[in-house]
């Protein structure tokens, strides 16, 4: 029995004396996807912070394959293999896409290889190849998630986190970027996937965990994603 | 009554048009660009304006000086400045500047200042009020006739220094991955953390990029100034925060073009005002720098909008 490659247990994050995460705990193996849904200021992005090192525990513990993660900086954890697709995109907008994409090498374990190896996100995402000349900031809002998702994804990492991929996003760009996330599924990453969009994410993730004032109050499957009612009950928990 | 100002003035512009005033102007705008640069590229990174970075000039004109008294060949001293000014910097970063890389920029600053005046006191006891002298590179002070007109080979080293330090800079901000993390690194440190950018790493990648700009800046300046006193570099460098924010703190490029602006102007009053008159130079300077910050208060080279790059 192997551990799960992400493992958070009893999270606790408190933004000066008020609580914001109580006592989260998930995992996240190869393979699967891990909704998190809920209203805002539920503790969302919090958690994802807490795994990144952006913010200090109070409590509980994060490991990576079996690996603590706890005290240690955004830039070791990075490294380490988590990338996180932060909310907002936050692109170098004066960067053209390929040195995005090249700060994404940042993060990359191996210490072999030139850097110059973007060839698998590009695969992915032709649109950035034939843009890579450009800068990040004219891109539209969908080309700039692909952009972010596919600069988390040069790094390598075995766990991907993102933070609200959708937000102000057409629909037809939702749909590429939902579907891109069960691509990404598929070649055996773990992705914890923070959303707005409740039914379109439980109907993609494995299991989906409702967040509500910072603690976790419901797990659902994908065979709940016509079962609005429990999912409204779970919001105003 | 008016033909003294028409012909002192007429003086000044014949003066400053001359080949020779403008090849030491420009000498001047280069050596002031190289200490933009160095002062710029750590506020990108670091959001700190090192004002302790004059001493950093002023501990590489003390190596130069000692190895010139012990009459040690001129590869050595500049091999022993460069060491001096590196290490300094290096230490400065690691007690100074990285503790308070999370503080606010007025703590900074202060810490800086503190800084400042700590090596000046130090350079004051170990070398005293009169300082010492750095001969070494003295011969560079003679001139040399390019078409008819005498010009320093100091002023002509400086300017080709110069642009070859800013082309290695730019080819290892623009062509090299340390390079491309220090660029992501002054426009959001935190994104560029996220992404596996080693935030100690950079920082002292830009602050040792600046104290080798600071070494090269003492070498060049000690040819003009030999005598290096605790208060070498000191006027130099509140001259080139002046211009490094009258050109555009926010954008590397803008921030040296500003210090090479300063420098120049400078170096025209100085070459073009009467002997009698030098005293005023900084009053003509300063009173410029507040000019122009009152019309383009956002920095004289910084385009329209918001400045996003800061390296």
């Amino acid at each position: 029995m192997s551990e799960p490659v992400l493992q958070i247990v009893d999270v606790e994050v408190t933004y000066g004396g008020v609580p914001a995460v109580r006592g989260v705990s998930l995992t996240a193996d190869a393979g699967e996807i891990v909704g998190l849904i809920g209203p805002n200021g539920a503790g969302k992005s919090t958690t994802l912070h807490a795994v990144m090192g952006l913010v200090p525990l109070r409590g509980g513990e994060v490991a990576l394959e079996g690996r603590s993660l706890r005290g240690k900086t955004p830039e070791a954890i990075a490294r380490g293999g988590v990338a996180l697709v932060p909310e907002g995109r936050r692109l170098f907008g004066e960067l053209t896409v390929e040195e995005n994409l090249r700060l994404g090498l940042a993060g990359r374990r191996e210490t072999s290889g030139n850097g110059g190896d973007l060839v698998d996100v590009y695969e992915l995402f032709p649109v950035l190849e034939e843009f890579r000349d450009r800068p990040a900031g004219v891109l539209s809002g969908g080309q700039q998630q692909q952009l972010a998702i596919a600069r988390a994804l040069v790094a390598r990492p075995s766990v991907l986190l993102l933070d609200e991929p959708s937000l102000g996003l057409a629909p037809t760009v939702v749909d590429l970027v939902f579907s891109t996330l069960a691509t990404i599924r598929d070649r055996g990453l773990a992705v914890v996937l923070v959303e707005q969009r409740a039914q379109r994410t439980v109907a993609l993730a494995d299991r989906t965990h409702v967040l509500a004032n910072g603690e976790l109050r419901l797990t659902l499957t994908p065979d709940d994603a016509g079962d609005t009612d429990r999912m409204i009950a779970a919001y105003f928990s | 009554m008016s033909t003294p100002v028409a012909s002192g003035l007429a003086d000044f512009f014949g003066d400053a048009v001359d080949l020779q005033v403008q090849v030491d102007a420009i000498g001047l705008g280069a050596i002031f660009a190289l200490m933009a640069v160095g002062i710029g590229l750590v506020f990108g990174v670091l959001r700190l304006v090192n004002f302790a970075y004059g001493q950093l000039i002023m501990a590489g004109g003390f190596a130069l000086a000692f190895a010139s008294e012990r009459g040690w060949s001129v590869g050595v001293g500049i091999a022993l400045c460069f060491a001096v000014v590196i290490v300094l910097s290096l230490a400065m970063e690691r007690a100074v500047f990285r503790p308070l890389r999370t503080q606010s920029p007025a703590v900074m600053l202060t810490a800086t200042f503190a800084v400042s005046f700590l090596l000046q006191s130090i350079a004051l006891l170990w070398f005293g009020p009169l300082g010492k002298t750095a001969a070494s590179l003295a011969e560079l002070n003679r001139p040399v006739t390019v078409g008819g007109v005498e010009i320093r080979k100091i002023a002509i080293v400086a300017i080709a220094t110069a642009a070859v330090c800013l082309v290695l800079l730019v080819l290892l901000l623009n062509r090299t991955s340390i390079g491309l993390h220090m660029r992501a690194a002054a426009m959001d440190f935190q994104t560029a953390r996220l992404l596996g950018v080693r935030a100690n790493f950079v920082s002292a990648a830009a602050v040792l990029i600046a104290g080798a700009l600071a070494a090269v800046v003492a070498v060049l300046l000690t040819v003009q100034f030999p005598t290096v006193t605790p208060t070498f570099a000191l006027r130099e460098t509140i001259v080139v925060l002046a211009g490094v924010v009258v050109g555009g703190m926010t954008r590397l490029l803008s921030a040296t073009l500003g210090g090479f602006a300063i420098g120049y102007v400078s170096g025209l009053l100085g070459g073009a005002l009467p002997t009698e008159q030098s005293q005023y130079l900084p009053t003509f300077l300063f009173g410029l720098v507040i000019l122009v910050l009152l019309l383009r208060p956002e920095g004289l080279f910084t385009r329209g909008g918001r400045a996003v790059e800061r390296v």
